[in-house]
């Protein structure tokens, strides 16, 4: 049973088309790396998951839900805290403190009292190897710790899915390891992921399955060991070539 | 020295009628401003059309003229009766609404994106992210503008010496021709709405201290 089905999507900018015809399906648990040159559609398609873009045409379907069929009267909003989604610049909210940065969502949307939503959030900046920043602001953490702050914030609503785009592409080099630490923790913990990545290495090590995306189109998806050691399609190849 | 002395009093019963029509009149501006942004930028064009026709009205006539339409122009038509005070507190508001309002749509507007699609993805409504999210940050961002607006509004008050107002201008003018002293009664005059700017300011510089994004 698929926890994500995409059928058909396409999406337009103006009169740009920018993804064409995408068609996925994605496994409770399982962990998708996509991979592809800038400009390809990466973005787009992971911010059709969530509807942070609004599609053009196909089916968007998320834990059951259409999310794309006007008749079907979804609460966007309510599909929204079961996928989480973490940004390539962090977003966190720099007025803020870490911990209201990760209660925020709980105490306002799921009504949940803000001793229990502290207590929940302290836990996860446990996870996220954190906790001594909970009173911090976000203009106080580096990089990689606002990032880790930012996963935080966006399991604190317990969500089923995670979406990542790019979470590393804005890190220092020496940043990078400990995001990917936290974000390999949660794969083996039997989170559903949808990471956009440049790193090979996690794609090959944590994915398991990696789809190769180019020009608006899946070009290639396979698994990590069969797509990077024997690849496809000539644009896989050229790609890879240039990454790897 | 004791012609001051003696027109003090009278000058600060007008400071206090000056005082209380800002007081009211920029809270209400404040709020007449927030919902015309938020109709400015809403996603249904005749709101949008109407919040712009009322902010360059507003912008595009003098304040003075606005004044008179009010007090006089509506009261012509004899299906309401304003007093003066509150034809001016009516204008104040509406004028620093405008002002406001283009204020607090440039704040909103400078808000990075990517917070709006932050609190979206956890799952806010549109109204909550403004609310949690843009709006906070935005009202830091804009403090030291909306200080200036409601200064400029604050003297924009002694404009209401003309339609009779009892406020601290009306007051000096009275004064000034009674002691024969206009000199003193408007350098008296003028120091007192400076220091009620300067105290303006001050309590302005503190609340942008207190709330500074770290
Ligand atoms: N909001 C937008 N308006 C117009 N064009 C956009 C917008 N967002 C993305 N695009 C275009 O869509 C294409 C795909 O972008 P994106 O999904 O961000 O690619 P990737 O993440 O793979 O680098 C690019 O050509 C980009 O310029
Ligand atoms: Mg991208």
């Amino acid at each position: 049973m698929s926890i994500i089905t995409v059928k058909n999507l396409r999406k337009s900018f103006g009169t740009v088309e920018v993804l064409k015809d995408i068609n996925a399906e994605i496994k409770e648990k399982e962990v998708i790396c996509v991979i592809g040159p800038s400009g390809s559609g990466k973005s787009t398609f992971l911010r059709c998951l969530n509807l942070l873009e609004e599609v053009t045409g196909g089916e968007v379907v998320i834990n059951g839900h259409d999310i794309t069929d006007p008749k079907a009267k979804i609460n966007i909003n309510k599909v929204r805290q079961e996928v989480g989604m973490v940004f390539q610049h962090f977003n966190l909210f720099p007025h803020k403190t870490v911990l209201e940065n990760i209660t925020l969502g709980p105490i306002k949307i799921r009504a949940t009292d803000k001793a229990e939503a502290g207590r929940l959030a302290l836990e996860l900046l446990d996870k996220v190897g954190l906790r001594e920043k909970a009173n911090s602001y976000p203009g106080e953490l580096s990089g990689g710790q606002k990032q880790r702050v930012a996963i935080a914030r966006a399991l604190a609503m317990n969500p089923k899915i995670m979406l990542f785009d790019e979470p590393t592409s804005a890190l220092d080099p020496e940043m990078v390891g400990d995001v990917l630490e936290v974000m390999k923790q949660l794969a083996k913990e039997g989170m559903t992921m949808v990471v956009v990545t440049h790193e090979m290495g996690f794609a090959r090590e944590v994915g398991d399955r990696v789809i190769f995306m180019d020009g608006g189109y899946i070009v290639e998806e396979n698994e990590p060991n069969e797509l990077f050691g024997n690849p496809q399609h000539v644009r896989t190849k050229a790609f890879l070539s240039k990454v790897l | 020295m004791d012609i001051i002395v003696a027109a003090l009093p009278i000058l600060l019963k007008g400071l206090q009628v000056t005082l209380y029509i800002f007081v009211i009149a920029i809270i209400l501006g404040f709020l007449i401003g927030l919902v015309v942004a938020l109709l400015r930028l809403a996603p249904i064009k005749i709101l949008n059309w109407i919040a712009k026709v009322y902010v360059d009205a507003i912008r595009g006539t003098p304040f003075i003229v606005q004044l008179f339409f009010i007090y006089f122009g509506v009261n012509s038509l004899n299906l309401i009766s304003l007093n003066s005070t509150t034809a001016g507190i009516i204008t104040v508001a509406i004028n620093a609404g405008a002002y406001f309002a283009e204020i607090i749509r440039a704040g909103i507007q400078s808000i990075d994106k990517g917070q709006t699609e932050a609190a979206r993805s956890i799952g806010f409504t549109g109204t909550q992210t403004m609310r949690y999210v843009v709006l906070p940050q935005a009202f830091r961002r804009m403090l030291p503008t909306i200080t200036n607006q409601s200064i400029i509004s604050l003297k924009d008050t002694s404009l209401l010496s003309v339609i009779g107002i009892a406020d601290l201008t009306q007051q000096g003018q009275i004064q000034a021709s009674a002691t024969f002293e206009a000199f003193k009664i408007w350098l008296v005059v003028g120091v007192i709405y400076f220091i009620i700017i300067y105290l303006l300011t001050l309590i302005a510089n503190f609340i942008e201290r207190r709330v500074q994004v770290r």
